[in-house]
């Protein structure tokens, strides 16, 4: 790019000026027509070749396409022009090559869940069903992952708030320096090494049997900084005049906190708290580890085995037969539709009680 | 009292300054047992943390003891019996041969969906979009591997024997036939799976570059593209690499996408399509089932260089990221 910014003023002496201060551009109707042509010519080329994968014919097009509109614009426009378009070629193939797996994904769990969702398969539950066979349920799988994240989340959340709490109104100095860059690092544990923590600890050591709780404990570790994090922004937002006001008043710093600056931010903070939720409702790898997998129903969290539902299509696939894959699938669905709503719900929320100042 | 409180939306001040004025000298107890508590909660954390690496450290250091063979360069994992012989060579090869592939597919494309969202999309388009992708992070792992195993890996091994006859003279791209479960499928999974993560940070980071960076550019006569490489990738170029570090520490982690998509085996195979291979998450899944409690621990100390891996990953992505915040912090 040639821009001379440092001249103190343009003189016409400097350059001729140009005939017409708008240069050649290539009509609107360009890429439009340009894609339909690239399209046209990578099937033809696709079938002319014999190649079977559509994929290939796609890729064929969009080469044709990059390359057509870069040559084009640099023969009309020239070349700082055809830059540019290439560069939106770029951009725009990249959402789309996004787009396609990530549609996808969603659009096969939804075809193949709904194959075998019904009332009955979420409300019975594996029993004594053939793993090769239609039949059976999820309803185990739906008791244990309520279980088993409500008891994570009864753990997390409390010292996630509070560990919140105390980086942002109390903490100062090394202590709390610690606690944030450890939250940090805790972020980017992977969910297998929490599993195994809980299982060196609390298997191997302490000698105990696998149960919902040992997989909530491994579920807590990877929601806590989850939590922490969160919790931390939105109490950050809260104005600080809310809580000079209230000081001022005489009224005690924790009062202050319990009854201005957390109602303040609650409605953040549970949209935080259900957010960490929704992430850690979908783990399979602790699950796998310290819950093992049931085939029935096992209300009680403490003592042996549960399911849970990622673990429950894991398994399923395992299983490998048709029957078990429709079961996966539909579990699937039904894991994702929770995930979902929990995050739809936690935003929805967030948007409709963000911190307006003057709540209380 | 709460009442007392002023409807006046000010921009977050820092919250030092409202401290002063409980830091009397006389500290009532119920500030004294509140301040305890949250204290205790974030010495927890800590404690956790500790207790992780010590606890990891402590089953570790008894599993490779009982290695009767080099941890480190064994091409074997048979860590049940009387003679133990177990190493992590082929688990740190194929861990770090997915995540690279992942991540060459998944930062050029997540940059260029962030770019699109910030600055290509129409501009009803790109707040929808951006909400999308963050829901789109919260898919389960497992419904990644699921949809890989069942319906990737089927329409891939099209593309790998189309690779296969142009590049597999290179040997990297060589290709068997069979099914398409090799590392180099688990890259595209994970390249998937971290996409909308390091699409949103970076995003976040491009909507932040100063609008007047963007638009004394424009006013030079600069195009939409000299716009983004002069003023919005400069800014924005270390809030891309602590992104990308944050996705490469996820896929460096996951394991039920890799578990369900790669058919494993013990061995380094010098052409990334044909199957085979393993990766430290995925073997600690597939192999615990059938572990003794030596077992287990081998698995255990694979877990402890998985964790060191993704601590000096994830440190490093932060590290980046608080400069990037000092340096931002001193322009804006």
């Amino acid at each position: 790019m040639s821009i001379t910014t440092d001249r103190p003023a343009v003189s016409h002496g400097d350059a001729p000026l140009p005939v017409s201060l708008k240069h050649a551009r290539l009509p609107r109707w360009t890429p439009p027509v340009l894609a339909l042509v690239a399209a046209g010519a990578g099937c033809g080329i696709g079938l002319g070749a014999g190649l079977d994968s559509t994929v290939q014919w796609g890729l064929i097009a969009a080469l044709l396409f990059v390359f057509g509109t870069f040559a084009l614009a640099a023969a009309v426009e020239g070349g700082r022009q055809a830059k540019d378009r290439l560069a939106t070629c770029l951009v725009w193939i990249a959402f789309l090559i996004a787009v396609v797996p990530l549609a996808s994904l969603l659009w096969e769990t939804v075809a193949r869940g709904t194959k075998v969702l019904n009332g009955y398969f979420l409300s019975h539950s594996m029993g004594t069903t053939p793993d090769a066979l239609p039949g059976g349920g999820i309803n185990h799988a739906i008791i244990g992952t309520l279980e088993q994240v409500g008891l994570a989340t009864l753990i997390a959340a409390p010292i996630g708030l509070l560990t919140a709490i105390y980086l942002v109104e109390y903490g100062r100095g090394r202590l709390a320096r610690a606690v944030t860059f450890f939250v940090d690092v805790m972020t980017g544990i992977p969910s297998i090494v929490a599993g195994l923590f809980i299982l060196s600890v609390w298997i191997l050591i302490l000698g105990f049997g696998p149960s919902g709780f040992a997989g909530s404990m491994a579920l807590a570790i990877l929601m806590m900084p989850v939590v922490v994090r969160s919790t931390e922004e939105m109490l950050k937002l809260v104005p600080n005049e809310l809580r000079e006001a209230s000081l001022a008043l005489g009224v005690p710093k924790w009062r202050t906190i319990l009854k201005v600056v957390l109602p303040t931010s609650i409605g953040g903070i549970t949209t935080g708290v259900m957010l960490a939720i929704a992430r850690i409702a979908g783990e399979t790898a602790p699950v796998l580890l310290l819950v093992w997998g049931a085939k029935t129903i096992n209300n009680n969290p403490f003592e042996d085995a549960q399911q849970s539902l990622p673990l429950y299509v894991f398994q399923q696939w395992q299983q490998g037969s048709e029957a078990s894959y429709d079961r996966a699938w539909a579990a699937a669905l039904v894991l994702i539709a929770f995930v979902m709503i929990l995050n739809l719900v936690a935003r929805g929320i967030a948007r409709w009680k963000a911190p307006r100042g003057g709540r209380s | 009292m709460t009442s007392a409180t002023s409807t006046s939306a000010t921009p977050p001040a820092p919250v030092n300054d409202g401290r002063s004025a409980v830091s009397g000298k006389a500290v009532r107890p119920g500030d004294r047992i509140f301040l305890g508590l949250s204290r205790g909660s974030g010495v927890a954390l800590l404690v956790i943390m500790a207790a992780i690496a010590v606890f990891l450290t402590y089953r570790s250091v008894l599993a490779i003891s009982g290695d009767k063979a080099n941890f480190f360069t064994t091409l074997d994992w048979n860590a049940t019996g009387t003679d133990p012989k177990f190493g992590i060579a082929v688990l740190a090869f194929g861990t770090v041969v997915s995540s690279v592939v992942a991540m060459a597919i998944a930062v050029p494309v997540a940059v260029g969906i962030a770019l699109f969202i910030s600055h290509y999309a129409p501009r009803k388009l790109s707040s929808p979009l951006g909400y999308v992708i963050d829901l789109l992070a919260a898919v389960p792992s497992i419904i990644y591997g699921l949809w890989g195993a069942l319906f990737l890996v089927p329409h891939l091994s099209g593309l790998y024997g189309w690779l296969d006859d142009y590049l597999g003279w290179t040997g990297i791209f060589s290709y068997g036939g069979g099914a398409a479960r090799s590392l180099f499928t688990v890259g595209i999974l994970l390249a998937i799976m971290v996409l909308p993560i390091v699409t949103s940070v970076s995003r976040e980071v491009f909507l932040q570059v100063p609008r007047m960076h963007e638009e004394a550019a424009l006013a030079l006569g600069a195009t939409r593209w000299e716009v983004i490489r002069m003023s919005v990738l400069p800014f924005g170029r270390s809030g891309v690499i602590s992104a990308s570090m944050l996705g490469l520490g996820r896929a460096l982690g996951e394991t039920m996408a890799v578990a369900t998509v790669l058919s494993p085996s013990f061995l380094i195979n010098s052409s990334l399509l044909d199957p085979g291979g393993g990766t430290f998450a995925q073997n600690i899944a597939s192999k615990f089932s059938e572990a003794d409690t030596f077992g287990q621990d081998a698995l255990i100390a694979s877990g402890l260089v998985l964790f060191v891996i993704t601590l000096l990953v994830n440190g490093a992505a932060r590290l980046i990221i608080a400069r990037r915040k000092e340096y931002s912090g001193a322009a804006a």
